[in-house]
């Protein structure tokens, strides 16, 4: 098979870039496949047409299940869920926050459900502890007066971005392995059974390059069916569901809480650093390019939500995400929450191919397994016989890795004491010195880092002014340090606000309204950034 | 122990403290009108000292540059627009009285002109506005004159960068460069705009400065600093450091809240109280009443709660952000009299989806109506109270963010809302007179 002609505009490349092994999709899969092949001594290239997490990965609640959402509908999965939970807690601890989760029942939820609830966790081993209705109240004074059960069990937290950051970067540590961002797929150079190379576009410097390899693995998600077809691979069938879920501008909870009963809309609530995240709706979708969030999906998220934390009813949110989840098409299921939420791997052997398989579905919490599970199939394709060493290896702390956490560039700014490093972004105290750092050192840094890049992996604009001030520092910054030096660097910072604002649109009311104003007045009014011209 | 009520009675009470409820004092003094002013002044801090009549119009990408012809456009497109609603003449008025009164009191502005003043922002890129204070006219020459110029900038303050100011004007202003110096005695840690302008008051300090400029300027005649030139007497402090360097010096406004916002904040409240507005600046109004017999305002400060009776009241609340109007989840609501707000018929209509799009967002254009003596109005067309009119833009069918209008739709409207209330006093003072 030929690849598709490039586009209109695509600079026709020389590069070539040669790896054992080229991963397609930069979603936390595709990083931790990177890093269990770096551990078994195997070269990576990592593409992705924009930029780490930017799918699911990057928009869900960052629950790390324990698995007991899953006892009721998916016993495998649960049980995959309860021993990836346990590994990664110990492995990878800079990443999670052990809050522990709550499963609580209101008036007029099924008590049949609550009643064999702990039966069911115990049948998966995953620890569940009966708290009386007032116990539960005294750990989380938010939950409704109406409710019936409460069930703790070990829920947690996990900060996606920083564990794609820290397998991405470890990966390089170890063996050189490469990350490319905005690097797209156009197509595969196909002859008989084997893929020779697959062609890519550098979607910011508009050129094409081509990367060979010994074997292909399509890690992309939501996108593993359209990549597979690239390949002229008809064997993968997905389904995809919308899910939309909103950020307050307080954290609500100690605790994970979910409800007791089948899975339905905004029945999670996860607190994440100083916030909580309030989700998620799923609709059916085809569209996987230009998903957002919808004022109807904020509306129900927040009433289903306050059935279970009434104050969820008059709380202040700052943001709104939509991202699309991969389903695994199977026959006679029509409820997309009870779709299979296990993970396939394939060959593609029946497709007549012995160097190219796609990873999909799953869930974040399993993503080390499904990792696991792929490098087994590749490595044994290379005729290689190390084992893997992701289950017993733990996660360094990359230095450039760090900002992502909330709450703690606060610690390392004080700890550092210098009065020359000044902040740059108020709201989440991000200083001089980390935008230093990430332009330098982070994971999949470029020549011109846009400022999407660079909150991507930071804090920077996740507050509640949602970086309509640290926009303009930062920016500003990063002029003043050679980084930027034409009008592009106006146009990084229109991108930006234009951005951060899908996430805003849906949940401006209260102060959010005034917030909204007063930055508009200032990008608009003053900068005239609706004027700006496109170089 | 119960505290008192403190009473007070007015001819004219003005609800809100932001350039229209200021320019509505001024306005109401000039006349000789005994007024009260009462709201929270923190929203003119967000100013940037530009005055702006009307730099664009609504989905067009070009700048105005002549605003009092764009005036006469907007008329005929957008007859219910409150730009159109007020007198060419009378805008022009407003204007010259507002900044007249500025650059008595200590502020020297310039005048309004034929066509708008190109001006330059923190960043670098231009914007068309009427008026500027003094202390930033020569920016705007220099650019037009594409003369040789220095962006100064400061080790230590931070959002203000003098090589992006440079690097997007460079190819309009080709002698455009910069220089970073230090601030005097502010040599290590953040230094902030407010403190540097309070230190420049200080003679020993614009010595400093001076000496540092003139190093850092080479060749060039004309300098440019971020607005910090003083903050009580900003046009003594820039002739002083002009005289003292023999370069021409202009200010560019920094990120709000900034110099030039707290100076005008500062000015009203020194000012007006001496000119006999009793001003209370830092409360909220919680309830308005009507009766025949006038106007009562509820409110309470720190010594207790205070009642003032009006004969008339100017309702200049602004929108969002100083609390005039509210969004809730379910519409817009206007906060104290629960005015009916024209707006569009849901949530998924207030923004598009880009931000920056240029058509500008819907939600802008809620408010309040009014009629055609600046009355505000209820459901059923009639006038809320004939006590009470509107001024600034809490007023629907405009966009002042879109339109570089915001201080021109202030100060228009409150001119005309005041000349109404001083209709409706001389009518009621002399009863005969009445129409």
């Amino acid at each position: 098979m030929n690849p598709p002609p490039p586009r209109k505009g695509t600079k026709p490349g020389k590069t070539i870039l040669e790896t054992e092994v080229l991963i397609i999709g930069g979603g936390v899969t595709g990083a931790g496949i990177m890093r269990d092949l770096a551990l078994r001594g195997v070269h990576s290239i990592l593409i992705d047409k924009r930029d780490l997490c930017a799918g699911a990965s990057g928009g869900n609640h960052g629950l790390l299940h324990s698995g007991a959402r899953y006892v009721a509908s998916d016993l495998h999965s649960a049980g995959e869920c309860r021993q990836e939970n346990q590994l990664l807690k110990r492995l990878a601890p800079q990443c999670i926050e052990q809050t522990g989760g709550l499963f609580v029942a209101v008036d007029g939820d099924d008590p049949q459900f609550a009643e064999q609830f702990p039966t069911l966790c115990r049948g998966a081993g995953i620890l569940c502890e009966e708290l009386t209705v007032s116990e539960a109240k005294r750990l989380e004074p938010h939950l409704s007066d109406k409710l019936i059960k409460a069930f703790r069990v070990p829920d947690a937290t996990v900060d996606p971005f920083r564990l794609a950051l820290e397998n991405v970067d470890h990966s390089r540590v170890i063996n050189g392995s490469i990350y490319c961002p905005h690097t797209e797929l156009l197509g595969f150079e196909r002859v008989g059974d084997v893929i020779h190379a697959a062609v890519c576009r550098d979607n910011r410097a508009n050129t094409q390059l081509t990367i060979r390899a010994g074997q292909y693995i399509n890690a992309g998600g939501a996108w593993a069916m359209n990549i597979a077809r690239l390949a002229a691979c008809n064997d993968v069938h997905l389904l995809y569901s919308k899910g939309t879920l909103l950020i307050s501008h307080d954290r609500m909870t100690h605790h994970v809480i979910n409800r007791l009963r089948h899975p339905g809309d905004g029945d999670i609530l996860v607190p994440g650093g100083t916030v909580s995240v309030l989700g998620t709706t799923s609709t059916r979708t085809d569209d996987l390019e230009n998903v957002r969030p919808t004022v109807a999906e904020i509306d129900l998220n927040i009433q289903e939500g306050s059935a279970m934390i009434p104050a969820l009813a008059g709380a202040r949110y700052i943001r709104a995400f939509s991202r699309v989840r991969p389903l695994l098409q199977s026959t006679g299921n029509t409820d997309d929450r009870g779709a299979a939420r296990g993970f396939v791997l394939l060959d593609h052997a029946t497709q007549g191919l012995t160097n190219f398989c796609t990873i999909t579905g799953g869930k974040l919490t399993t993503f080390r397994l499904m990792a696991e599970k792929t490098c087994d199939l590749v490595t044994a394709r290379l005729g290689k016989q190390e084992a893997c060493k992701t289950s017993t290896v733990p996660l360094p702390h990359g230095e450039a890795c760090r900002w992502t956490e909330p709450g703690a560039a606060p610690k390392y700014w004080f700890k550092a004491n210098n009065p020359d490093d000044m902040i740059l972004c108020e709201c989440e105290m991000v200083p001089q010195s980390a935008i230093d750092q990430i332009v330098q050192c982070a994971p999949g840094i470029e020549e011109e880092m846009t400022l999407e890049a660079i909150a991507l992996r930071s804090r920077a604009g996740k507050g509640p002014c949602q970086g309509s001030f640290c926009g303009i520092r930062i920016c500003s910054y990063l002029y003043d340090r050679g980084y930027y030096r034409d009008t592009t660097g106006l146009e990084h910072m229109r991108n930006f606000f234009n951005e951060r604002f899908k996430g805003q649109r849906t949940v401006i009311w209260g102060q959010q309204a005034a917030q909204m104003e007063l930055a508009e007045a200032l990008h608009c009014g003053l900068l005239g950034l609706d004027t700006l011209e496109n170089h | 122990m119960k505290e008192e009520t403190r009473n007070f009675t007015t001819q004219l009470a003005i609800i809100g403290s932001g350039i229209a409820g200021f320019a509505a004092s001024i306005f109401a003094v000039n006349r000789k009108i005994a007024t009260a002013q009462i709201g929270n002044t923190g929203a003119v801090a967000y100013t940037t000292g530009y005055l702006d009549l009307l730099g664009k119009m609504d989905g067009a990408q070009a700048a105005v540059n002549d605003p009092w012809q764009a005036l006469e456009q907007l008329r005929k497109s957008q007859s219910n627009h409150p730009l159109s609603r007020v007198a060419v003449a009378d805008i022009h008025r407003g204007f010259n009285e507002f900044t007249a009164f500025l650059g008595e009191c200590g502020i020297a502005y310039s005048q309004p002109e034929k066509r708008n003043i190109t001006a330059l922002t923190p960043v670098g890129t231009l914007k068309q506005t009427l008026c500027v204070p003094a202390t930033m006219a020569a920016g705007p020459r220099a650019f037009a004159a594409k003369k040789p110029c220095v962006i100064i900038d400061f080790i230590g303050l931070k959002g203000f960068s003098g090589r992006q100011v440079v690097a997007n004007l460079q190819d309009r202003w080709p002698n455009l460069g910069t220089q970073r110096i230090a601030f005097p005695d502010m040599v290590h840690g953040e230094i902030y705009p407010e403190v540097m302008a309070r230190a420049l008051e200080v003679p020993a300090t614009r010595e400093k400065l001076a000496y540092t400029l003139k190093n850092a300027a080479g060749q060039a005649k004309v300098i440019g600093l971020p607005a910090i030139l003083g903050m009580h007497c900003p046009d003594h402090v820039r002739a002083e450091l002009e005289r003292l360097t023999g370069l021409e010096i202009f200010e560019i406004p920094t990120m709000p809240p900034s110099v030039p916002g707290i100076r005008l904040r500062e000015l009203f409240e020194q000012v007006l109280p001496k000119k006999g507005v009793t001003l209370i600046p830092q409360q909220k109004v919680t309830a308005l009443d009507f009766d025949d017999r006038g106007a009562t305002l509820s409110l309470f400060d720190s010594y207790g709660p205070i009642r003032i009776q009006a004969q008339t009241v100017i309702l200049a609340t602004g929108r969002f952000l100083s609390g005039g109007l509210e969004a809730h989840p379910d519409g817009i609501r206007e906060h104290l009299l629960d005015l009916p707000v024209t707006q569009p018929a849901d949530r998924t209509h207030w923004y598009h989806d880009r931000y920056t799009d240029p058509r500008g967002h819907a939600i802008h254009r809620a408010g309040i109506e009014i009629d055609d003596t600046f009355r505000p109005l209820r459901l059923d067309g009639r006038p809320y109270s004939d006590r009470l009119f509107a001024a600034g833009i809490i007023i629907a069918h405009q966009d002042w963010i879109r339109g570089r209008s915001g201080a021109g739709i202030a100060i228009a409207t409150a001119f005309r809302a005041v000349a109404e209330a001083e209709r409706y006093l001389l009518a009621e003072t002399n009863p005969e007179k009445r129409v």
